[in-house]
This record gives C-alpha cells, structure tokens and sequence, in this order.
C-alpha cells in the first residue's frame, strides 16, 4: 500500500501550457504538484524556436500581467527581438523575440523552482480518481495516488498522438516521446465531444553546412521590445535571422512526391491549421506562386541546429532532403532531424467552461492543445487561467473570468468555449473586435490590479505597477489641464482648424501629425516625464475618440453576456424553433444569450424566443 | 402566468367591441359572467351578469390552449360596442382572482413566447395591424417576409470581405502576402455606401408609407383651397379619420388617396399684412408646406408670385375653374371639375416615390443605416491615408458590421425586444 501524497492542485504535463498553470496555481497560495514524464524537459520549445508575433504578443504580454513565467521566460532567452507591424498602429503592434531552446527551457525551470509550494513529481499519469462526479487525485504508473482537490490536464499532443514521416508512422507525442494511450482511453469514457488535428514540423538543418553569405539577413530591432513589463533590455546576446526562398525547383520536386506525403497519400485524417501550411499545402494551393519565403531561424546561441520556418512537411526523409537543397543558401545543407507531420486527438472546448473546467467532471481542467490549440502563447494563456481557477476551486473562491471586450486571453476562451474549433485555433488580432483597447503595450492596466487582487500577482510586480500607475495618472492630469490655442499648435507646425477654440494637450497627442517631441517644445514641463510614459499616453491618445465609441459597443456586447441562460433550459419547449437548432442548443449549452448570439446558424429570431423565454421565467418567479 | 384581458378592438363607440381574454383562467372567467360555456370555436350567445346586475348580451367563443393567437387558453367577447358596456365588463373581469388588465403588446409577446408567432412576423405584425391602406399592408407583408434580414445579411457579407482583406494585412504582415489590397476594399465601400444611400432615401419613404405622407394646399387666400379640401375629403371611401386638435392654423385631414396614406394640410392663404395671429397662422402654413411631401399650389394665373416656390414634383392649378371661360385643366372644389384628375396626379407622384420605398420602415432601421454609413464613409476616408492608420479602417469596417447585426438582432436582442413591443398598444 502507497503513502497517499496530496496537494491541492495537481498539473499534469510540463509543457507550456502546464508549467504557466503549475506556477499560476502555485502563485495563488495553494500546495501544487506539476506531474511530467520527464523533469528536463520543462518548458521544452518542440516547435519553432520564438516567442511571440501578431497576437500571439499580447497574450504573452497578458500572461506577463498577471505575473506569468513566459514573458520573463522569452526575454532571458530572446536572441532577436522584432516588433512585427511596427510601421503600423501600436494596437495591431505584436511583439516577437527568437528565443534559444536551452536558455528558455532553463528560465521556464528556475522560475518554477523558485516557487515553494510547487513540487514537480516525475511521471505517468494513467488514471484519475473520481468520488460522487468530483475529481479528488490521480494514479501513477506505478500505482500510486496523488490526492486533490483539482487538477489541470495538459496532454499536448499525446492524445492518441500519431507521428507521420512519409508512409512512416509510429505511435508516439514527439520524438522521442511515448504516447499516453492509457490515459487517452480514460479520458473517451467521459460525455466529451472528440476531434483530430494535425500539425507539422519542418527538418532541422545544421547550421554550418548553410551558406548563410549568400542570403539576406534580417537583424533584430534596434531598439527591442521586450516582453516583460518587468525588463527593460535583452540579457541575451542577439543575432540576426536568415531570409531565402523556395523556387520552381524546389515545388516540382515536392509535386512530383506528393503521393508519398503523409498528407497526401491518405495517411492523415487530421485537419491542419490554413494559416500555417505545410511546403505540400502550399504548392497544391498557391500553385500560381513561384516562391515561398523561408525564415532561417538558429535554435540558440551555442546551438548550431537551424529552424527553416516556412517548409513544415510529411514527406519521406529523403525527399526532404532533395527539396530542401534547391533552395538558395540551403544547396549543401544537412539534415538533422526530418520533418513530420504529427496527428493527435483533441476535446471540443465547448464542453469547458469560461473558467476552463470540464462541465461533466468536477475539478477537471483543461489547458493547452487538447482543447484544439497551437502555439505556445495559446497553451501558456490557457495554463494560467484553467491553474488559477484549479486553485480557486481548490480554495472555494469564485472563478477568474476574463470577459473579451477586456483582454485577448477572454477573446480565446470565449471562442474556444462558444464556438469550438475546426482546425488549430491561433491567436490573431482580428479575433479581437475590441482590439483598439486591448493593446499588447496596456495589458498591465487592463490585468494587473485584477491579478493583485486575486493574490495572482506578486508583490514585486504589484509595486512596480503602482509606481507605473502613478506616473501615468500624473502624466494624463497635466495633459488634459493643459490647452493650446490653434494659434500655438499651426506655430508648431501642426495642421489644425484656425478656429480660436482650445485643445487639450491629450487631444493634440491624437493627431496624426502631431508627436511627443513637438508637444515638448510647446510644453516645457513634459520633459520631466519619462518618455516611454508620454509614449503610453500618446498611445491612448490616439485612439480615444474611437474608444468612447467602442465602449458603447462593448456595452451592447456585454449586456448579451450578463443575460445568463440556466444551464438546465429546455431548449426542446421552443416551439418556434427548428429541431436542428434546438439540438444544437442543448449541445452547446450557451451560458449566456450573448454566448447563444456567436453559435454558428443561430438567428436573430431564434434568440428573440430565448429571450422572451427567458423573460417569461423571470415574470413567472415574480408573481409566485 | 397570470391571465390577462384588454379589447382588443378600437376605442371608443361602435357597432361591436371585442374583449380578448387570455390565460389559464381565462376559460372560468368567462364561465363565471355568462354561465355554461359553448364549445371551443363555437360562437353562441350569451348573457353576462355580474353580482347580480346584467352587463350585456354577447357572443362568446373560446379557444383551448395551443389553438389560439396566444397560444394560452383564450376567449373573445364581442360585446356592444359603448365606452359603458366596455368598461363595465372589464371591470367584472378586473374583480375576479388572477387576472389583470393586459400590458401594451401583451398578447402579441406572449403568442412570441409561445412560438405562435416567429420574430419576423412580430415585427411586421404592429405595422400590419396599423396598416390603413393598400400599400400599407403590403409593405408591412414585406417586412413580414423577412426582407430586412436578406438585405442586411448581403451587405455584412461584403463588409466581411472588405474585412478580411484589411485583417490579411495586419495579421499576416510577417508572412509574404504583399499584395495591396486598399483598391479592392475601397471598391466594395464605395458600392456599398451607395447602396446604402439609396436605401437610406427609401427608408424615408417607407416611414412615410407607415406614417403617412403630407400634401399641402398652398395657394393666396380665398383661392378655394379649402373648398378643394372639403371636395377630397368628401369623396366617397376618401376620408378614414380627422385629426382632431390642429385646426387653429393648419386644417389637416387624413385620408386614404389611390391606395396611399395621406394627410391633406389646409394652410392660410399666403398674403402680406393681416393681423398678428393671421402672420404667425401664415408662418406656420409655410413651415408645414415647405416639409410636406407635396404641394399643390391654386393660383389663379399662372404668373403669380407667390412667397413659396413650386419644387420639382409639385402641381400647380388654376384654382375656381368654374368661373372660367375654358375649366379644362383647371381645378374647381365646388363643381368637382378636375378633383378626380388630381387625385390620379398626387397618386401618381407619390406612387413613384413609393416604388422606390425600401423594407426598412423604422426608425431604428434608418438610424443604424446611417450610423453604418458613416463608419463606411470613415473607413473609405481613412484606407488612402498616408498615415497608414489601417487599424482605424478595420474599426470602422467592424463598426459598420455591428450596426448592421444591431438592425437585424444578432446583437443586443434585449434593446430590440423593447422598442418592438414598445410600439404595440394594449390588446394586440
């Protein structure tokens, strides 16, 4: 008979999605075990060696304000930072570093380590125990019990996780990697939806048989843009990215083969993401196009491995190499390890709730990749959320529910939870209809006193946000007392209506001709305020005529929300409703009729008879 | 659920008036006024007595649940139509346990709730029961038809377009698509503006058509203006109503022209001088003139100048015909020479309007039309700019999207809710 072990929350899995929950729930106050196969391989970057890119930024920026580990984890381990559409708007602005897989496997480590209540139990979890609906622990390999009172699965892509190498194909997660079938097979006895998605890899190439003298080169920024509100400059050396093609030769060589691509050849029934296609993808679709872009990206800095990022594939090894040494720069380059595609199961996060937790399994969480996502921002944001409400269960606190016009973690877990993936869902910024507000470069004051307030964030983060807080309130005060006249404003070169009426100083920073360094000559006192807090203020400036417009949106959006639809409606009792929709209806089971609103087919009329429904229930428990 | 009554048929004195009576009760209610009840969807007559009195002798018919307009269990008492009979039995109904007088669009919300009616026809619904005349109905039977709903879903799709072509450019900016993609979304606003524009001007006349267009008599004093009134108004099947309380300076009557809802405004004869209520009477008459949808101008030459000016579309015509040598083409109110023509004329200028009357009847339709308008004109505005703000041109795109999903429902269904029941009065 085993000691049984307990610990309030219990994370299993170590990737990106379970090493933010761990440290999440850990920040929160509660006794945390984080299980993984194998302790080395925390915070391990499987894919492409970088942190970050267009909405995939911000969330990484969110998870940084509610004192997460993976901002702080890419800037220690950032080798290039960019800030993608930097010639553009600062809300459509998303931060991107390389970052080397060793320096950020060792930061997501040591943050994880500073944490005392946080242990890391290496192993297997197979089964889970479950007492009157509720999870209360998990069983190991070897028998033994973990008790808790909630627990967070992040099972990446070893549900069932095929890997495919042309016609080859092995049961496993990622190389080298077994697959948790046994678990796998537990999880298909509970009342959840399935699917199966795919996603690839490109082959890695050593870097020094790379003839990197005849291809473009892509510094990083001059001035880079770090992730964490917490850092101010890279601790890493940095270094410049590779930029080559591929060309006709390159796509006849992959047509002539498509027969032997796992994908094409029928091996895989998986759905694959649009927006991240395979070299196969790409020259069936695009077969107009003589020539992909391919970014040649070092895994790290004491690592000669190189990450050609945009040639993913499932063809066979050696026709990987044949392709791969048409491309300019890449004739003598060598294969380190092929590409492949890998094939795994994931659970309609439709059957979660806003707070991630399994609707038919108590204390059951879901983070990561098996709620149908990609990329390691997705499963980090998800980790922090479904781990900060395993403790909050844990704790009997009330969930942490991000709405979406407030953050882009809440714009993912609303899609996510409303309306079910049907190929690997990515972060975008156009998933956020509210994306003038949420910007990645405010997230800390759209986040951080809730994180304060839920205990989520620490006190060095907490501390820093007051000052920063404080400069900014000061900052806008003297800006909107400040006015100029049309006069003052066309003498500094500005275009303005000469039309005697007076403007706030926070309303010149709006224009568009108009910067922090010319208000500086008009107002003198500016100079004693920080330049990134003018920065931040022009920011806001810039967009505030279309926020006070957006908020009346918002409020429409949030009034769908805040009229909340018992789980136990009877959609079949709407006579004026078609059977498809009902039986869609009561599969979904919406929360809310803002929720009801986003499922695909619903029409208006349909949630007019909702509402009135609902209305009538609300009239009945009045009169009674 | 409470059981409910209202008449349900027009206020005031008339042949018959009509009670609707729905709700769980409403079957014990009647029984507990008139005795043994008829069978459902029976008419029978019978007597209503209440503690004791005799309030009427009416038919009955009755409706079992889910046979009704509600849906609930239903009864209609057709009484005699006099303000006194109507009230009394409203008030036997009032005193008796469970049921209360109906709130305004009270039954209609509830044959909603109950699936008897879809959304789409609640909405046409209070415009159909409004419905005064011929053309009335049929637009009130096109908003029915869900017409508001395929038009808006057509522009959302290519406002999605227009959409996904500027997000490419965002979110993909890394990825080697560097196609430039501002004509193509500038084409579609410019084709959707103007498609917007003109359903815009026709939304004015479809309110018209649910309101009721406005012709004026305009013309000196004592040119027969309101003679020629009294000869519309006096045609037989002409008059439906008169507005009471707007005869101190503007006479206005309502009736019902080839097929058309029109309001014929009377105003002072338009002449220098007078006494001070005489000006202001003439201010007034120019004011409501000048905004009418039509005006008819009597002169009695046609060289004479008057202080408003004929608009394209108005018809002018020699007022007193009879005391002229050849009346052909003039217009007489008191032989009723030309009165007929006249009548063919105003509908004819006003049918062509109507041909062009878009299915967005109401207010709210025109205002998120507008409002979409105007985000579309600030995203076009914006997409040629060199300052390259093409996150603002997203906003206004997701902006206009909005405003089109506010008039069809899919956002904020609750505020929808409201104003549509608001428009409904009681027993409807």
């Amino acid at each position: 008979m085993f000691h049984v072990k307990h610990y309030e929350v219990v994370v299993i899995g170590g990737g990106h999605a379970g090493a933010e929950a761990a440290a999440a729930a850990a920040r929160c106050g509660v006794s945390v075990a984080l299980i993984t196969l194998r302790k080395a391989t925390i915070g391990v970057m499987s894919c492409n060696p970088a942190i970050g890119g267009l909405g995939k930024g911000h969330l990484v920026r969110e998870i940084d304000a509610l004192d997460g580990i993976m901002a702080r984890a890419a800037d220690r381990a950032g080798i290039q930072f960019r800030l993608l559409n930097r010639r553009k708007g600062p809300a459509v602005q998303g931060p991107r570093a390389q970052a080397d897989r060793k320096l950020y496997r060792q930061a997501v480590q040591d943050q994880l380590t500073a944490l005392g209540n946080l242990d890391i139990v290496e192993g297997e979890v197979v089964d889970l125990r479950v007492v009157s609906g509720r999870v209360t622990g998990v069983e190991l390999t070897d028998g033994s019990i973990i008790a808790t009172k909630a627990a967070v699965l992040t099972a990446g892509t070893f549900l069932n996780g095929v890997i495919h190498v042309g016609d080859q194909r092995r049961s496993g997660g990622r190389v080298g990697d077994q697959a948790s079938v046994r678990l796998a097979d537990r999880l298909a006895a509970l009342d959840l939806q399935r699917g199966r998605l795919k996603t690839g890899t490109p082959p890695r190439l050593a870097g020094k048989t790379i003839d990197w003298s005849r291809l473009e080169m892509q510094p990083g920024d001059d001035e880079p843009e770090l992730f964490s509100f917490m850092h101010r400059r890279p601790f890493a050396r940095q270094i410049a990215c590779g930029i080559t093609h591929t060309n006709p030769e390159t796509h006849d060589i992959v047509r002539a083969n498509l027969g032997q691509s796992a994908m094409y050849g029928g091996h895989i029934e998986g759905v694959g993401p649009r927006y991240c296609p395979s070299i196969e993808d790409k020259v069936v679709r695009f077969a107009d196009k003589s020539g992909h872009q391919v970014f040649l990206e070092p895994e790290g800095l004491d690592d000669d491995t190189v990450y050609p990022n945009g040639i993913s594939t499932s063809l066979p090894a050696a026709v990987q190499e044949a392709y791969v040494r048409t491309i300019v720069g890449l004739e003598q380059a060598c294969i380190l390890q092929p590409g492949y595609a890998i094939e795994y199961d994931y659970f309609d996060p439709r059957g979660l709730t806003r707070g991630l937790e399994v609707r038919s399994l108590r204390g059951l969480f879901f983070a990561g990749q098996i709620n149908g996502t990609t990329g390691y921002e997705e499963a980090a944001a998800q980790g922090l959320l479904a781990g900060a409400n395993a403790a909050a269960l844990a704790k009997e606190q009330e969930a942490l529910i991000l709405p979406r016009s407030g953050s882009y973690i809440g714009v993912m877990i609303d899609d996510l939870v409303t309306r079910g993936v049907t190929e690997p869902y990515r972060m975008f910024t156009s998933r956020a209809e509210f994306r003038l507000s949420l910007r990645a470069d405010n997230a800390d004051q759209r986040l951080t006193p809730r994180g304060v307030a839920l205990g989520l964030v620490g006190e060095a983060r907490a501390a820093a946000f007051t000052v920063k807080q404080e400069k900014l309130d000061r900052l806008r005060a003297v800006l909107q007392s400040q006015t100029l006249s049309p006069h003052v404003l066309r003498g500094a070169g500005l275009t303005v209506n000469d039309d005697g009426a007076r403007r706030t100083a926070f309303q010149v920073l709006s224009f568009p001709d108009a910067t922090a360094d010319m208000l500086m000559t008009i107002i003198p006192e500016l100079s004693e305020h920080e330049p990134e807090v003018i920065a931040q203020l022009a920011r806001d400036a810039l967009y505030s005529q279309y926020l006070v417009r957006q908020s009346s949106e918002i409020e429409a959006l949030d009034r769908g929300a805040t009229t909340a639809i018992p789980q136990d409606f009877d959609y079949s009792a709407l006579s004026g409703l078609s059977n498809e929709l009902v039986s869609k209806l009561a599969r979904r089971r919406p929360e809310s009729l803002g929720d009801a609103g986003r499922i695909e087919g619903i029409t208006p009329a349909a949630l007019m008879l909702i509402l009135a429904h609902l209305r009538k229930g609300q009239r009945k428990q009045a009169v009674s | 659920m409470e059981t409910i009554f209202a008449v349900a048929s027009a206020r005031g004195k008339a042949g018959v008036s009509v009670i609707r009576i729905s709700g769980d009760r409403a079957h014990v209610a009647v029984a507990a006024l008139c005795g043994p009840l008829p069978q459902t969807r029976r008419a029978a007559v019978r007597v209503l007595r209440w503690q004791g009195q005799v309030l009427d002798e009416a038919l009955v018919i009755l409706f079992s649940e889910g046979a009704s307009f509600t849906g609930e269990q239903s009864a209609e008492l057709q009484v005699h139509g006099s303000v006194a009979v109507g009230s009394a039995v409203l008030r036997a109904l009032e005193q008796q346990p469970g049921l209360r007088m109906a709130e305004a669009g009270e039954f209609t919300r509830r044959a909603l709730e109950n699936g008897r009616l879809d959304l789409a026809q609640v909405e046409g619904l209070a415009d159909l029961i409004d419905a005064e005349t011929e053309a009335q109905r049929r637009q009130a039977q096109r908003v029915l038809s869900g017409a508001v709903g395929q038009r808006a879903e057509a522009w959302r799709q290519k406002l999605i377009r227009a959409g996904a072509l500027i997000e490419a450019t965002i979110d993909f900016a890394d990825e080697d698509v560097p196609v430039d993609v501002r004509p193509e979304v500038a084409g579609l606003l410019d084709g959707l503006i103007a498609e917007l524009k003109v359903e815009l001007a026709g939304s004015h006349v479809a309110e018209r058509l649910r309101d009721g267009f406005e012709v004026a008599i305009v013309g000196a004093p004592n040119v027969g203006k309101s003679t020629l009134l009294n000869a519309l108004a006096g045609r037989e099947a002409a008059i439906t109503s008169a507005l009471a309380g707007t005869t101190r300076d503007v006479i206005e009557v309502r009736m019902d022209l080839a097929g058309l809802p029109v309001t014929v405004l009377d105003t002072a004869g338009l002449r220098d001088g007078g006494d001070e209520v005489e000006r202001i009477g003439i201010a007034r008459g120019l004011q409501r003139a000048e905004s009418a949808d039509l005006r008819v101008f009597l002169v009695q030459d046609f060289s004479e100048e008057l202080e408003l000016r004929p608009r394209e579309g108005d018809l002018v015509r020699l007022a007193k015909a009879d005391l002229l040598d050849d009346p052909s083409g003039g217009l007489s109110g008191l032989t009723g020479a030309g009165v007929d023509r006249l009548i063919r004329e105003i509908g004819d200028v006003l049918g062509q309007r109507v041909a062009s009357a878009s299915v967005m009847t109401r207010t709210r339709h025109r205002v998120a039309i507008e409002r979409a308008i105007e985000a579309m004109e600030s995203a076009q505005a914006e997409v040629w700019k060199a300052s390259g703000r093409i996150e603002l041109v997203a906003a206004e795109l997701w902006s206009a999207i909005r405003c089109l999903d506010q008039l069809v429902g899919r956002l904020d269904v609750e505020m929808l809710l409201d104003e549509i029941f608001a428009s409904f009065c009681i027993g409807k």
